[in-house]
């Protein structure tokens, strides 16, 4: 009598564990591996989605090829690039100097500052986009405004003239992540021994000699890491253009990344099935682009090492 | 006729009522969105009245996240409304997924209501399968809305804006002349209402029947000439529609004219410029055409719980005239019910537009709008030949050859 009561007992605490681990596993199915494994699912079938589940039609790796020969693809990956580098680049050649000038100059006002310069990061992206179609704005916008005061052509479409809607957008995206890029450096800028900066200033090093045999160098680490970040980040660039330029807008394409291609050809052409194949696409480049980065820095560490 | 709805109406209450004593009550729920919803808002208490025993439950979430939810809701045949609102936009990709109930077999039975509305309105709800898959509620008769004092001081008269596109884009270069006002928001205007003027009888706008891409033809070279003629003049705001611009340019007096649907009237007065009332007026389009801009319609889901009940609450937004009036009162909506078009207050003088009695003239413009079936790839199609036209007006690329890179790639992206 005593023993099937007691092992139940015994059963149900090794059941235990796995309910208290459960929430998250269960969550990460439903919204996590099951949305990654549909997606393959769905890239390669042919599916007309407001007709239902049935609708579904194997097409095999007909949307990759698809999606890969499309020209808008195409402008898409290139618009995409632009934006990682003319976008990217600049957050790191400013952030880390930046960074070093804060961490080294600045005493009492230094959270203040660096919280200003992380402010835009924790903006909501729509207030942003509000606030910068105000500034561009042609007629009625402070940048123009500004420009006719400085007695130069302040007429500009800034996000009406397919020239100028690429630029824009990037400055408001390098505007956003400068601040986080910042605060990545100042946490790694923290580490690095004192003692260095001191042995070099009683040798007379110069301030910014001192960045550059110094600090750069010891910051590697963590440019990989915030290079790293601003690649998969900018690669998958959505908010900014989209909000900025509006779709109806006969420019728009010309900002048009490739999530917002994803996007259209999901919710606008109604073609879900090479919508997740561009969205696959998408992430063998991230991948390809972060190897060979990784790769980038090793040669250099590697380099260095031996030198 | 009236008196058949109301009988029908009465003896389907009649009929729930005597029901009711053993029924439990039933809850129809409408999927919709802003400002389409006020318009069943402000039905529910007549509704109410009627049938007791039927709640209805609206459930309004802002336009583009109404439509996106549709489309998963039909996609996984879950969390579906009984009564789906769906904008003119969606109606072809939502008419041929085959996902609504068709209304003209039974117990619907919608086969003889048709004849009750406007009458271009049905082929836009009808799939190429030959369902009717939606009912019309509203719709936009395409006007000429300009501004009176701008274009007197410019000397322009009314007949100069509406007599041929030509004259329109002149009438623009003395109005930027001597006003400094543009002529109209967006270049982009001229072309979207020029390639709907000349439809051939059975042809869509981009497609015909048959699917074949019409975009290369001679209105759509038409347009783009129009188009790219109005943005070498400097007439155009190069504003898009419902940008904070836009109704910047309204409400600084920066913009002359704007085609649209009636109802922008309607929210010029209420928010996008009420500081100008009595300055509008209304025209037909210019070059005699007759266009239409969206509309609204309701449909039932094949997977909704209670299609009884959301057929009599279609009808009763639909067929009704009192209902279709009172939409036409809390949001300018235009009755797409052509019963409703004889009403008295429809020659009513509305005050915004300097007391002109301008529902008069958008009931004939309805009546003439030809009828253009809808298409599951008209907004790709829309949006290929909005890159193009940008193409052509700002990069200057040769029309024909703009035209005929918009035809290769619709071709390509709508053989799937």
């Amino acid at each position: 009598m005593n023993t099937p009561a007691r092992r139940r007992k015994w059963k149900q605490r090794d059941i235990a564990p796995y309910l208290f681990i459960a929430p998250f596993f269960v969550l990460f199915l439903v919204f996590g591996v099951f949305p990654l494994g549909f997606s393959v699912w769905l890239s390669l079938h042919q599916w007309e989605p407001a007709a239902g589940m049935s609708a579904m039609r194997w097409v095999g790796l007909d949307n990759y090829m698809f999606a890969l020969t499309d020209p808008w693809f195409h402008r898409s990956l290139w618009n995409t690039l632009w934006f990682a580098v003319v976008s990217g680049l600049p957050q790191h050649l400013v952030a880390l100097p930046l960074a070093y000038f804060i961490q080294s100059r600045l005493k009492r006002s230094r959270n203040l500052v660096v919280g200003a310069y992380f402010i835009p990061y924790i903006t909501s992206s729509v207030a942003i986009a509000l606030i910068f179609a105000t500034l561009y704005s042609k007629d009625y916008g402070v940048i123009n405004a500004l420009l006719q005061a400085l007695h130069l052509p302040g007429d500009i479409d800034w996000l009406g003239d397919a020239s100028y809607t690429k630029p824009a957008v990037a400055f408001v995206v390098f505007w956003r992540y400068l601040g986080w890029n910042i605060v990545l450096y100042l946490s790694a800028l923290q580490i690095v021994d004192n003692d260095l900066y001191e042995a070099a200033t009683l040798d007379d090093v110069s301030f910014w000699q001192q960045f550059w045999h110094i600090t750069l160098p010891l910051l590697r680490p963590m440019i990989f890491f915030a290079v790293t970040l601003t690649l998969i980040g900018n690669l998958q660039l959505f908010e900014e253009p989209f909000i900025l330029v509006d779709a109806e807008k006969g420019v728009a394409p010309s900002v048009m990344t490739s999530a917002i291609f994803m996007y259209r050809l999901a919710f606008s052409d109604g073609d879900f099935g090479t919508a997740s194949a561009v969205s696959w696409i998408l992430f063998l480049i991230i991948a390809a682009l972060t190897w060979v980065n990784s790769r980038l820095f090793k040669r250099a560490e590697d380099h260095d090492v031996s030198r | 006729m009236i008196k058949l709805v109301s009988l029908v109406i009465t003896a389907t209450a009649l009929g729930l009522i005597a029901h009711s004593a053993v029924a439990q009550k039933t809850t129809v729920t409408v999927a919709t969105f802003p400002d389409l919803d006020r318009a069943a808002k402000a039905a529910v208490p007549r509704w109410n009245a009627l049938h007791p025993n039927v709640e209805i439950k609206i459930v309004s979430l802002q336009y583009s996240d109404h439509h996106t939810a549709m489309t998963t809701a039909l996609a996984t045949g879950s969390g579906l409304p009984d009564v789906m609102a769906v904008d003119l936009r969606f109606m072809g990709k939502f008419a041929e997924a085959g996902g609504f109930e068709d209304l003209l077999k039974p117990p619907f039975n919608a086969a003889l209501l048709r004849e009750k509305f406007v009458s271009y309105t049905i082929p836009q709800a009808t799939n190429t399968k030959g369902e009717l898959v939606a009912m019309p509620t509203d719709i936009g008769p395409g006007t000429l809305l300009y501004r009176k004092d701008i274009i007197e001081k410019a000397s322009v008269t009314e007949a100069e804006l509406t007599k041929s596109w030509e004259s329109y884009i002149d009438a623009g270069k003395k109005i930027k002349e001597k006003t400094g006002a543009y002529l109209l928001a967006d270049a982009a205007d001229i072309r979207d209402i020029v390639i709907r003027s000349g439809v051939k009888d059975g042809e869509g706008l981009y497609f015909d029947r048959s699917g074949r891409v019409l975009v290369d033809s001679p209105r759509f070279e038409r347009a783009f000439e129009l188009g790219h003629k109005a943005r070498q003049a400097g007439i155009d705001a190069k504003v898009v529609a419902w940008t904070n611009e836009w109704s910047t340019g309204f409400k600084q007096n920066r913009i002359a004219t704007q085609m649209m649907g009636a109802w922008l009237a309607g929210h010029l007065k209420n928010w996008l410029a009420p500081d100008t009332t009595g300055l509008w007026r209304a025209a037909g389009l210019p070059g005699g055409t007759y266009a239409s801009y969206g509309g609204s319609f309701y449909a039932i889901p094949k997977k909704a719980q209670h299609k009884t009940e959301a057929w009599q609450f279609i009808q009763f937004m639909t067929v009704n005239k009192e209902t279709q009036l009172e939409s036409l009162r809390v949001l300018d909506s235009f009755p797409a019910l052509a019963e409703a078009h004889s009403a008295p207050m429809m020659d009513e003088p509305l005050p915004f537009l300097g007391g002109q009695k301008a529902r008069a003239l958008w009931r004939d413009i309805a009546a003439r709008v030809p009828a253009i079936p809808i298409n599951k790839y008209d907004a790709m199609a829309t949006d290929i030949i909005r890159d193009e036209f940008e193409n052509v007006v700002a990069k200057g690329k040769p029309v024909k050859t703009a035209l005929a890179d918009a035809r290769a790639l619709i071709e390509r992206r709508s053989r799937r």
